[in-house]
């Protein structure tokens, strides 16, 4: 079983990206549980959401360390770092996070997510970069069935767009690059 | 059929509809706005009526008006908002009509705050409303179950003709899980009781019924008697060799679930009682226990202990009843853990 947490500015995408990790970890079979933060978080501060995935039914949902971190910002990073399981995978935004210091017993892969699905002309997908760092780092489904997985997601609710597979497949390099 | 991706609220307003759920009348209210935002254009779309109401406490009203004349109606509310539905329920039971009522508990008295706790057990098992009434109260502790809950809870309510809850929690209320809807079901709302305009059926009766039974006190226990009897669902784990027993029920009980597995997997013989009635307790339940079973200790996510008696009472002491209270905070696995360990070590 995998534990997840996703976090990152309000308007990030981070809740979608979980989404996205939750719903295909489905469809390929998995367990899932799906928790978004509440409370004032909500309103401009930093929004994650925290699940698990596995093989079994999930028991409990909440957990405080985490297998796998994707970081969208420096707050997100500032918060849960620590909680990193030691050996860990954080995924950390390099557009938006400078200057970090890193703990040495967790793997760390730097992206510039933002920069790159700005390049890309799809500014809103730089939560599919990271999505896609994450998948290729945690060998969690296959990064093709994934981004097929992804793919239908979107059809589905009619707002397909190829330049989200460009997105997630340049954080699967990433991830294999770091 | 495919499992979907749903949150809590969703799933539970959906499966309402597939129980043949046709009217909601509420106000909104976080953590469970979801659950009107749902229906506002679900009921609509499967023939049915969604109304927002400007309180609560007309939309309760509207309930008892459309489980009189026969639909499967129902209301949901949270916090504030749920305290406001309690004269609404304690007439809807008075006037012996089916109807369920959603409670997504949240944290604190009076305004309190959004997030999760299970603070409302009182007022949902000991009749939040007053008088002579009992409701049926069914405690989810995943998306699926309130989804297989709801049927039941609306099928209940049908057969002994009274009020039937559901008792959620922010937690299981906003949080994702894969969950396989049930088929679609259509509720026929001639009953013979029901208020169907100048047809025939039995004599109506929209207020309280004991104005026309006999000797009502006698009838009124023992519908409740019966219900008591026939009603109680658990869920036992590992309790028949347990030296510890954890009484957890919804999002509780996920965390003592995992309690038990750490434990066992360290060798410490810990079990779960999971009540999935709350009203009436599952006291059959405690017949499962080790007779030997040196301690219970009841988990909740509430500042101040609530269903802590209804253990003491389910296992007539036989056994000391511990408590392990939350609210704020959510408790670790391992803290449950450490804390049976502990009560163990005393009772050596």
């Amino acid at each position: 079983m995998l534990s997840i947490t996703c976090a990152g500015f309000g308007g990030q995408g981070v809740l979608t990206a979980g989404l996205l990790l939750a719903h295909v970890s489905m469809v390929s079979g998995k367990e899932i549980t799906w928790v978004p933060s509440y409370g004032s978080e909500m309103r401009g501060g930093t929004a994650s959401c925290r699940l698990r995935i596995g093989d079994e039914a999930i028991l409990n949902p909440f957990f405080s360390s985490m297998d796998t971190l994707i970081a969208m910002n420096q707050e997100s990073l500032d918060s849960f770092q620590d909680a990193i399981a030691p050996g860990g995978v954080l995924i950390s935004n390099s557009s938006m996070v400078k200057d970090a210091e890193f703990r040495d017993d967790i793997r760390v892969i730097e992206v510039a997510a933002t920069e790159i699905a700005g390049d890309l002309k799809n500014p809103r997908g730089a939560n599919i970069v990271m999505l896609g760092a994450a998948v290729a780092a945690t060998g969690l489904v296959d990064a093709e069935e994934f981004a097929d997985g992804i793919d239908a997601y979107f059809a589905k609710k009619g707002r397909s767009n190829p330049l989200n597979r460009e997105c997630f497949m340049r954080g699967v390099q990433a991830a294999a690059e770091a | 059929m495919p499992r979907r991706l749903m949150k809590g609220n969703d799933a539970l307003s959906e499966a309402a509809v597939r129980a043949g759920c046709r009217f909601f009348g509420g106000y909104p209210i976080t953590p469970q706005s979801e659950i009107l935002e749902y229906l506002s254009w679900r009921l609509p779309e499967a023939g049915g009526t969604f109304i927002q109401a400007e309180s609560e406490l007309s939309g309760i009203n509207m309930v008892y008006g459309a489980a009189a004349a026969g639909f499967r109606a129902m209301t949901s509310s949270s916090g504030p908002g749920y305290s406001l539905l309690q004269e609404g329920i304690s007439y809807i039971a008075s006037a012996e009509l089916p109807a369920v009522f959603i409670d997504v508990q949240r944290y604190g008295s009076g305004l309190g705050d959004i997030f999760q706790a299970q603070s409302d057990y009182w007022q949902a098992t000991r009749g939040g409303g007053h008088g002579d009434y009992r409701t049926l109260v069914y405690a989810p502790a995943s998306v699926q179950e309130g989804v297989d809950l709801i049927q039941v809870a609306f099928d209940k309510a049908d057969q002994y003709r009274n009020p039937c809850q559901i008792l959620s929690d922010a937690s299981i209320a906003q949080m994702m899980e894969p969950v396989t809807l049930p088929e679609m079901h259509e509720h026929d709302p001639n009953a013979d009781w029901a208020v169907r305009g100048k047809r025939g059926g039995d004599f109506k009766r929209v207020t309280s019924t004991m104005y026309y039974i006999e000797d009502f006190d006698a009838y009124i226990k023992n519908k409740y008697d019966v219900m008591a009897e026939q009603e109680q669902r658990w869920e036992s784990v590992l309790v028949e060799d347990a030296d510890l027993v954890l009484v957890a029920y919804g999002i509780s009980s996920r965390i003592c679930k995992e309690a038990v597995e750490i434990a066992r997997a360290q060798g410490i013989r810990l079990g779960l009682l999971r009540p999935i009635t709350l009203w009436p307790f599952p006291v059959k339940g405690f017949a499962e226990v080790n007779p030997d079973v040196k301690a219970y200790l009841s988990v909740e996510l509430t500042s101040l202990p609530k269903m802590e008696d209804d253990v003491k009472l389910a296992c007539e002491m036989k056994a000391p009843v511990e408590k392990f209270l939350g609210g704020a905070n959510i408790p670790e696995s391992t803290a449950i853990v450490e804390r049976a360990v502990s009560i163990l070590k005393e009772q050596r």
